[in-house]
């Protein structure tokens, strides 16, 4: 898996509440067989007009922000649908962080899959950090946010912190459990037959 | 030594934690994982890479219900990009040795629908699938969520997955549900209440007279909208409504097997006194029908309501956020719901695609018909709803009155086969999701229970079902 440590970019404004998985990567896009190529569909509804020309006033549209590594973001952001083709567009473009006041859980889970680094910081931090001008830098293992002179802390469990900043292969890691996997199926045979 | 009180999901926790990790993670053992086409194909490639295999099969159910077409299916799928996954999948369960029910079985359906029917869905288990509606199975008192494809990859290949523990919330629902609501109205109500973020990184039991009252597909239509309410999961605790559905079940235990599941399943409830970090409960006895006014679960309203004006919204983000889900929906600020025309109406799903939700919408079509102006489309949740509905003869009361009588699939509720909303459509829907774009770009979804979608199919515009109970 991708390995995280820190990073300075861009950092683009989207902050409006309650974006979900299907606004990030809408249905046609999701009868594809591979994880690459996704960046390009990425918040298509809302990147695109009807014609499949840019919009300009879209974020994601305008200079710097084509370039954005970071999202800022609001409150609930990847709710709805557990596709991890959310993670998979936005890693494709290019964001490897997103910050905002919350997320939906299972979208938060695929992020650390995917070698993205969801960042929970409240609204009146994401909004000031949406007011600086120029890059942001996130360093996760200080757990620090910085920009313009300022710095931002941030809570992050150890155990996720530890699967990025080592880049884990988290079922190589689940492999090695295999006697106990194994032990404790033969407990369970004995105990709930049924199953 | 008495041991402390602990819910429903504490217990079925405990059971299933294989490992305590040093990060104080769980790796917590999966009985059941449901497949669909649409989130597993890179997970079998994943495999494939890595030289893995499929560690369980016997815990793995597969089936193709989410870009499936829902009518003539016989002759194949005509949208190309939709027949290569269905075809990915039948070639990944054929490698990996994986059970699946195929698209011209009679078992096929969506998934949710699908997992309780064959009795694999068992009450306390843990069950997942790379779909955010696991939470359906929970009404078994199963602890079931969604997960990602690398979590996919990741059960395939381990039959385990590491895992946090969830806070405990409980919602009861006290009352009796007044004539011509259904459980969808309740759910409805309850995200109204705590938003679409109120549940998360909970899960959310459900109990109280309201709850008990219901059958196993209206626990099944709660559990499936925890997720709306942002919850990691639902759960009802099993009791007689839970074991006489699954009693007979081709993959429920029988006989020996049976008495001592039935056993150990009467100890799924929470102890008197187990603590919950939240709690709400909620009437029932004066709700009235639900619908939403935008595009998140959590703006709903009663049917008499009216949609907000954003200049009374409490925060800024919000009053963006009611502007824009009115822009989008076609609306202005103190629109009543009641009367607003419809162009579409949906009723299926894994939210209300199953029998219940059929008798109850044909109820209200029975010696009606669907108004002119509108297309109105019964998609049944599996291959055994839709033949349980036609021995009935609910297919003959839905064609008599006008309506599409369609083959199994999630269809219209995600659109990702042909059944689509056309752009500023607005459709009166079973479903569970009312995003932007969700059924169709530019289509506008109002949530609705299947009583109060057959009333709108008749009427042409939204309106209040209880009208129709009078008449
Ligand atoms: S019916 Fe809709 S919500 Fe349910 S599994 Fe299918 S697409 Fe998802």
């Amino acid at each position: 898996m991708e390995r995280f440590e820190s990073l300075t970019g861009i950092a683009a404004p989207l902050l409006q509440a309650n974006v979900d998985t299907d606004l990030i990567i809408p249905k046609q896009f999701l009868t594809t067989l591979v994880r690459s190529g996704l960046g390009r569909h990425l918040f298509f509804e809302i990147r695109y007009d009807r014609g499949g020309l840019e919009l300009p006033e879209f974020v994601l549209n305008r200079e710097p922000f084509r370039k954005a590594s970071i999202l800022l973001a609001g409150p609930n952001f990847g709710c709805g649908s557990s596709r991890e083709h959310a993670p998979w567009a936005l890693r494709d473009f290019g964001i490897r962080c997103i910050i905002a006041p919350s997320f939906a859980d299972i979208f938060f889970n695929n992020c650390f899959a995917n070698g993205i680094l969801p960042i929970p910081l409240s609204l009146p931090d994401v909004e000031a950090l949406a007011e600086i001008e120029g890059p942001l830098t996130v360093d996760l293992a200080a757990q620090i946010v910085s920009g313009a002179g300022r710095i931002w802390r941030f809570e992050m469990d150890p155990g996720r912190k530890a699967t990025l900043l080592e880049g884990l292969d988290e079922i190589g890691r689940t492999e090695r459990s295999l006697p106990a996997i194994e032990a404790w199926e033969t407990g369970r045979e004995g105990q709930r037959p049924w199953l | 030594m008495t041991k402390p009180p602990r819910t429903l999901y504490d217990k079925i926790w405990d059971e299933h934690v294989v490992e305590v990790r040093s990060d104080g993670t769980v790796l917590l053992y999966i009985d059941r994982h449901l497949v669909h086409e649409v989130t597993s194909p890179q997970a079998f490639e994943g495999l494939r890479m890595a030289g893995r295999r499929v560690r369980r099969p016997s815990g793995t159910l597969a089936v193709a219900d989410h870009n499936v077409p829902t009518l003539g299916r016989e002759a194949g799928i005509s949208e190309e990009t939709c027949r290569l996954q269905v075809e990915a999948l039948e070639a990944n369960v054929r490698e990996f040795g994986v059970p699946y029910l195929p698209l011209l079985d009679d078992r096929q359906g969506i998934v949710h629908v699908v997992g309780p029917e064959q009795g694999f869905t068992l009450p306390g288990t843990t069950v997942v699938c790379g779909d955010s509606h696991t939470s359906t199975h929970g009404a078994f008192g199963a602890l079931a969520f969604g997960i990602g494809t690398s979590e996919v990859e990741h059960v395939l290949a381990t039959q385990c997955l590491p895992q946090r523990r969830s806070r405990n919330m409980r919602v009861r629902f006290e009352g009796r549900l007044p004539p011509g609501l259904g459980p969808k109205d309740m759910a409805l109500r309850l995200i109204r209440e705590i938003g679409t973020a109120g549940g998360t990184g909970c899960v959310i039991e459900f109990g109280g007279s309201a709850v008990r009252a219901l059958s196993m597909e209206g626990r099944m239509t709660l559990c499936n909208m925890s997720i709306e309410a942002g919850a990691r999961a639902g759960l009802v605790a099993p009791d007689e409504t839970t074991f006489a559905y699954v009693e007979g079940r081709p993959m429920a235990p029988r006989g020996a097997a049976w008495e001592q599941a039935m056993a150990h399943w009467r100890s799924l409830a929470s102890d008197d006194g187990a603590a919950f970090d939240l709690e709400l409960c909620l009437d029932v006895s004066d709700l009235a029908p639900q619908t939403t006014w935008g595009t998140s679960p959590e703006y709903g309203l009663d049917i008499t309501g009216a949609t907000p004006d954003p200049a009374a919204a409490p925060t800024p983000v919000q009053r963006e956020a009611w502007a824009r889900a009115l822009a989008y929906m076609g609306l202005e600020p103190g629109t009543p719901l009641e009367g607003l025309p419809i162009d579409v109406v949906f009723i299926g799903s894994c939210t209300n695609g199953r029998i219940e939700d059929l008798r109850a919408a044909a109820r209200v079509a029975e010696g009606r018909r669907v108004s002119p102006a509108v297309r109105a489309l019964v998609v049944p949740g599996s291959g055994l709803v839709k033949a349980q509905a036609e021995r009935e003869g609910l297919d003959r009361i839905f064609l008599d009155a006008g309506f599409e009588w369609r083959q199994p699939g999630c269809s219209m509720c995600l659109g990702m086969n042909e059944d689509r909303l056309e752009p500023f459509q607005r459709c009166a829907s079973t479903s569970n999701r009312n995003f932007e774009g969700r059924q169709g770009r530019d289509g506008r979804t109002h949530l609705v229970g299947p009583e109060m979608a057959a009333a709108a199919a008749v009427a042409g515009f939204l309106t209040d079902v209880r009208r129709f109970l009078e008449a």
